[in-house]
């Protein structure tokens, strides 16, 4: 996989403030790296809660570079939407992963690891671990 | 044998009783959801009629596949890719023939239950859509009518159960003593197939 070609992050929540917010999180920890596309896909069209399959088809469209995508989602409708996506459509770019971790922790992880060039697998790796991290 | 024409009469069909029971559903949504079932589902089955008016596809797979993409993008809750996988793994089971035995519909049927449960998680008595869909496919080989009261009494039945998926679930024992949306929406799409029938004799 070529160096320049960075994996693209796509977070889904059901607020558009939420996964706007939690995109720019994960960005401003990168550092000084290389930009990681990041696409928020939060709420529906209509800018209500909810999820929006045409939001996150695009947000995946907008950080393709070639060298996959990980999603990473909320709850119940974002992770539902993004699944049967998966399942079922050509709605996605074929290497589209969605992954299992927590929401900022995992988004935080992943466009960091992404920001080293890392592949899929590894990306992946770092969001699901995040879920390691105890806090007590 | 049922034609494309019976799979769009059973969606405008599911469309008009969904339309009719909006309230019911959001009122059954409310203290045990996040009240949007009914409105969302009525925006979803809007958007299916007025799509398969438009692009008018020519065999029972094709309206059912359309109908569930249609759900998948429109309708912005949980219910939107679970319906939506429904309908359109169903449809895809129902292949390209333009028409399809009643036999077939429900061995299809039986493909897009067990792709929803796969995709949802769910199984039976977990307080959800399945508690509805499963007894109806069940039923299915005794015609719709049968199939319909089998959805209708695994709907009600869900009522002392304890949500096990979805927001529901966070309420754990207070889930219990209020019927499902899913379930209840759930019944009037099979509901519906009688509706279909009917209306093309």
């Amino acid at each position: 996989m070529s160096d320049d070609r960075l994996v693209g992050i796509v977070l889904v929540s059901h607020s558009a403030a939420v996964a706007e917010s939690v995109a720019e999180l994960a960005r401003g920890l990168t550092g000084g790296g290389p930009d990681v596309p990041v696409a928020a896909a939060g709420g529906t069209e209509g800018g209500s809660l909810g999820t929006s399959a045409e939001l996150i088809a695009a947000a995946a469209a907008a950080v393709d570079r070639g060298a996959g995508i990980a999603v990473l989602t909320d709850l119940g409708s974002a992770v539902l939407t993004v699944k049967a996506l998966l399942a079922e459509g050509d709605e996605l770019p074929g290497d589209t992963r969605l992954v299992d971790a927590p929401f900022v922790e995992g988004a935080v992880a992943a466009v960091v690891t992404a920001a080293t060039g890392a592949d899929l697998d590894a990306v992946e790796a770092a969001a699901a671990e995040a879920y390691t991290y105890r806090k007590t | 044998m049922l034609d494309a024409d019976f799979f769009r009469r059973w969606m405008t069909a599911t469309s008009a009783s969904v339309d009719r029971e909006a309230e019911r559903l959001t009122a059954l949504d409310s203290p045990i959801g996040d009240a949007d079932h009914g409105s969302n589902l009525r925006r979803g089955f809007a958007a299916v009629t007025a799509a398969l008016e438009k692009e008018a596809p020519r065999t029972p797979g094709a309206v059912l596949i359309l109908a569930g993409r249609q759900l998948i993008s429109t309708v912005g809750g949980a219910s939107g890719p679970l319906y939506g996988t429904l309908l359109r793994r169903t449809g895809k089971a129902l292949g390209d023939a333009p028409e399809v035995g009643p036999e077939q519909l429900a061995e299809a049927l039986r493909a897009g239950v067990d792709a929803v449960m796969q995709l949802g998680g769910a199984a039976p008595g977990d307080k959800t859509m399945i508690d509805a869909l499963v007894p109806a496919v069940d039923a299915l080989a005794d015609g719709f009518g049968a199939a319909r009261a089998a959805a209708e009494q695994g709907a009600e039945a869900t009522t002392p159960l304890q949500a096990r998926k979805g927001r529901a679930s966070y309420l754990g024992e207070r889930s219990i003593g209020h019927q499902d949306p899913g379930a209840t929406s759930a019944a009037l799409l099979i509901a519906a197939l009688v509706d279909a029938g009917t209306d093309g004799e």
